[in-house]
């Protein structure tokens, strides 16, 4: 955020805070020892609002539920600055002293009234008055964020509307004030640390920076191209137009993971070259020409990650890898000395001190400090600074350090898949508590809880189509079509459909996924996809009882499901943030 | 630009400056910050208190009754782990009383719970003398069942020169863990831990009074059909190994689990970003069994289902191949 790809706050924050809104999160059962930090701030005393398509058992513990229709977090952001703007309560002194764009800004919500914000989000204006005012007054508040405001076609856009609603108020670079997105796997924060984002090298240091790169082409010996690379979806763009030849995805499975699966494994298969490095032959290893075995970084190797507070922590190697399997750095060095670069013994505190004269934020942290410390949130500047709870204090600094944090001028944009007669039900898709992903790591245990992939439907649309819990029905996208079960579950408001992508291998729910991308982070559109729901014919539907194999076909359509009629985005690939 | 008018950001919200508070305990004066409580001041002079039912992370529930020392002016013999110091007050912690209270409640919870696997109990009872046997052999353990049909005050003595026993069968219903009340001495902590010290999920409470009373879950279901989310935070705050991992329990069954050939290795979980710490309990080059360490600020030993159990696809990488991916970031 302003310059730096991480949260602001601490858990310790939360847990001190006055309000914690969570929006797109349903932290209890995604992030579920982050929410023990907020039910201790419950039992002090503090507010929860929960901003959610689903009344998640998240929302169970909220003051208040805000029901947003999917894909409408920028009406609501701005509803909600519009009112705190019109009831006095935007901190102007905040706003005046370390914001720009605020004139902007105002002409930007102006037409955000509370009507049309109910009309847009189907949140009633009251609850948005309620949060508005409950937000603004806030002595301090932390609003934290998922996937739930990430992963449309707008993800970067809707991160920066409620990056606005802080810079109004006044919640940000305060201890226990700030902006928390919680992270969905345990080392993104750590990946962007590291540099493997298309625009950044270690520790967020702009690759167009000639004084940046000349730092890292001293210590690396070689030239670094001065632009920007690409990010996961313009690979698969760059796969499209035959630029991009040659993969090597280390753990990492695409031909699951991705949006628009059919899409995905033509353009993988089309490669002249496929390497993947995982621990586990993954779908996406079986379309490989070269498969490397590799270590379980966790607990298999020695290395560091980086958590949702910016805390880096050390993983260690508790048990040896099974037979063949490599460390991860290993098979690289092995990998640079075969190209005719010998780098010596491979070492993950060796890289790591490498990496620590080149990162000043990480320049801190040695190994030695990480282990005495339980670990050390960046910016860490050097061996004597413990390192900082939370970041921007300097905004409220007289006379302020640094740039003034802008306003983001970002409109709301409804999802690209659009709902009509057609596709009529909004389809979402998430974690369960017990399950993660694509259930390769999760499916290796056994839980009472799991119950497979089900589509679960409100009640009331379950009652309009005449389907019934535990009956197999078959749900169409304008990409592809699978066969489900249904579960009536009342915690979603009629019109909204619920899907995780845990049981692949049963229910392919990327094929009715969108693919539609957002064009600064690559993240595909996973949380709105329209969809309708058909009663499978009699036959159909005990034949489909006993089968076993997948479900999930891709084209060609049936009769009832039209060719795509809503305009999509160029094909593009995603990634999960 | 008005900067001269910003005010500073609003404090850290700090409690008011704690003030330290005077005591003796065993004739040595001591100074504590205010709010502290007698087992504080206790570990501050390095005097080494039982306890079973405590737990820093949990709030004291003055259960097991171990824990108690003299405190002047108090007609009661008072819990150490819970009792706020005051200005003044003089501690005892191992007079005559103080000793054969606690011999007696060691005596009492060894001969009807079957305390094998709680480490501490053994050097306590050999510190205080006790002698659980005294009390005659424990009596057979109730049918399955039985002791969760009990209603208040139908309590049916044990057969004489017996010692009335919590004992009955393991219950196995699950495949995550298993609860065997035959080891419970009814600290309470599991139901903290389920309840708001923690996971705030409910799932368990005490039912019952007097002897009768036991753990349960609503109704006494079975845990599939309860609120369980099967954290196993109850598992990582049991001090008898009544809760215990149904893996741990298999391999004792067998003969298999080998405490003394465990190593431990601190890492971070794979799953979700928070970062929570996993202790790594490693027997033979398996894992066998995940915790967190108490101290820990992000966890305080707490974890999820997925971190607690989710462990298990390293060691089966064969079944995993095929099932997808290791997941993209």
């Amino acid at each position: 955020m302003f310059g730096a790809g991480g949260g602001t706050t601490s858990y310790k924050e939360v847990e001190d805070t006055d309000l914690i809104i969570l929006w797109g999160s349903n932290a209890r059962e995604t992030h579920p020892i982050f929410f023990h930090h907020v039910l201790k701030a419950l039992h002090r005393g503090a507010r929860l609002y929960v901003v959610d398509p689903r009344r998640t058992s998240s929302a169970q513990w909220a003051d208040a539920w805000l029901g947003i229709d999917v894909g409408s977090d920028i009406a609501l952001a701005h509803t909600l600055a519009r009112e705190i703007v019109h009831a006095g309560l935007a901190n102007r002194r905040f706003v005046d002293h370390a914001t720009t764009g605020f004139d902007d800004y105002l002409g930007l919500i102006e037409p955000w009234t509370l009507e049309r914000g109910e009309a847009e989000t189907g949140v009633p204006a009251d609850l948005i008055k309620e949060l508005a005012h409950a937000y603004a007054r806030a002595d301090r508040a932390v609003l934290c964020w998922t996937l739930g405001i990430t992963e449309h076609h707008n993800g970067t856009d809707n991160v920066l509307a409620l990056i606005n609603l802080a810079l109004l108020t006044g919640h940000v670079g305060r201890y226990g004030s700030g902006l928390s997105p919680l992270r969905g796997q345990n080392n993104v924060q750590g990946g962007g640390d590291m540099g493997a984002i298309p625009n950044k090298l270690p520790g967020f240091q702009e690759i167009t920076d000639p004084a940046v790169r000349a730092k890292f082409e001293t210590a690396w010996g070689v030239t670094i191209p001065p632009e920007h690379g690409w990010h996961l979806s313009e690979m698969f763009e760059a796969m499209e137009r035959g630029e991009l030849t040659t993969a090597y995805c280390i753990g990492e499975n695409p031909a699951q993971s991705e949006a628009d699966t059919i899409r995905t494994e033509r353009l993988l298969q089309g490669l002249d070259l496929l390497v993947v490095q995982d621990i586990f032959l993954t779908r996406t290893g079986r379309l490989a020409d070269v498969v490397l075995p590799a270590t379980a970084a966790w607990c298999e190797a020695e290395g560091t990650v980086t958590s949702s507070e910016r805390r880096v922590q050390r993983v260690r190697k508790a048990v040896d890898p099974p037979p063949g399997a490599r460390d991860d750095i290993e098979i690289i060095y092995e990998l640079a000395r075969r190209l005719g670069h010998d780098w010596g013994e491979p070492s993950a505190e060796a890289a790591w001190d490498e990496l620590r004269s080149l990162s000043p934020m990480h320049a801190g942290m040695s190994y030695a400090r990480l282990e005495a410390m339980g670990g050390i949130p960046w910016p860490c500047w050097s061996e004597d600074h413990p390192g900082e709870l939370y970041l921007h204090s300097r905004l409220w600094e007289d006379p302020r350090r640094g740039r003034p944090a802008p306003f983001s001028m970002v409109e709301h944009e409804p999802p690209v898949d659009v709902l009509d007669e057609r596709f009529p039900i909004r389809l979402t898709t998430g974690r369960r508590l017990d399950s993660y992903n694509t259930g390769v790591q999760t499916g290796g245990y056994s839980s009472p809880m799991r119950r497979g992939e089900t589509i679960d439907l409100a009640p009331e649309d379950a009652l309009r189509y005449g389907v019934g819990p535990g009956e197999r029905v078959l749900v169409s996208s304008r990409r592809g079509q699978v066969e489900v079960p249904v579960r009536v579950d009342p915690s979603l408001r009629p019109g909204l459909a619920f899907m995780t992508l845990h049981f692949q291998d049963d229910v392919r729910t990327n094929f009715l996924t969108i693919d539609a991308t957002d064009p600064k982070a690559g993240t595909a559109e996973f949380k709105a996809t329209a969809i309708r729901v058909d009663k499978l014919p009699a036959p159909a539907r005990a034949e489909a009882a006993g089968e076993k194999e997948p479900h999930g076909t891709a084209p060609p359509r049936p009769a009832s499901v039209p060719e795509p009629a809503a305009a999509v985005a160029p094909g593009r690939g995603g990634s999960w943030t | 630009m008005a900067t001269s008018t910003v005010p500073a950001p609003p404090p850290v919200p700090v409690a008011p400056p704690a003030r330290r508070v005077g005591l003796s305990v065993d004739g040595q004066a001591v100074k504590v910050p205010e709010g502290s409580t007698i087992l504080d001041a206790c570990s501050a002079l390095g005097i080494d208190t039982p306890t079973l039912c405590f737990l820093p992370t949990l709030t004291p529930v003055n259960v097991c009754r171990v824990c108690v020392v003299e405190l002047e002016g108090s007609r009661a013999l008072v819990p150490a782990c819970s009792r706020k110091v005051e200005e003044g007050m003089v501690v005892r912690t191992d007079s005559r009383r103080v000793r054969l209270s606690r011999k007696m409640v060691l005596e009492l919870l060894g001969s009807s719970v079957d305390m094998s696997l709680s480490p501490e109990f053994a050097s306590y009872a050999a510190r205080y003398g006790a002698d659980p046997g005294r009390h005659g052999p424990m009596a057979p353990p109730a049918p399955a069942g039985e002791r969760d049909r009990a209603h208040a005050g139908h309590h049916r003595p044990s057969p004489p020169g017996t010692a009335a026993t919590v004992g009955q069968p393991v219950k196995v219903d699950n495949d995550l863990y298993v609860r065997d009340y035959a080891r419970c001495i009814l600290c309470y902590k599991c139901v903290e831990a389920c309840g708001v010290d923690a996971q705030n999920t409910f799932a368990i409470a005490v039912a019952g009074r007097g002897f009768e009373a036991r753990i349960a879950t609503e109704f006494d279901v079975a845990l599939p059909g309860s609120a369980c989310v099967y954290c196993g935070n109850c598992i990582g705050v049991c001090p008898t190994g009544a809760l215990m991992f149904k893996s741990e329990h298999d391999m004792r069954e067998r003969g298999e689990w080998h405490e003394e050939r465990h190593s431990t290795t601190d890492t971070i979980c794979p799953y979700c970003g928070v970062g929570c710490t996993l202790t790594l309990h490693v027997q033979d080059g398996d894992i066998v069994k995940v915790t967190s360490p108490l101290e820990g600020d992000v966890t305080s030993g707490h974890l999820c289902i997925k971190g607690r159990f989710g462990w298990q696809f390293v060691q089966n990488r064969a079944e995993g191949e095929g099932r997808g991916a290791r997941d993209p970031d």
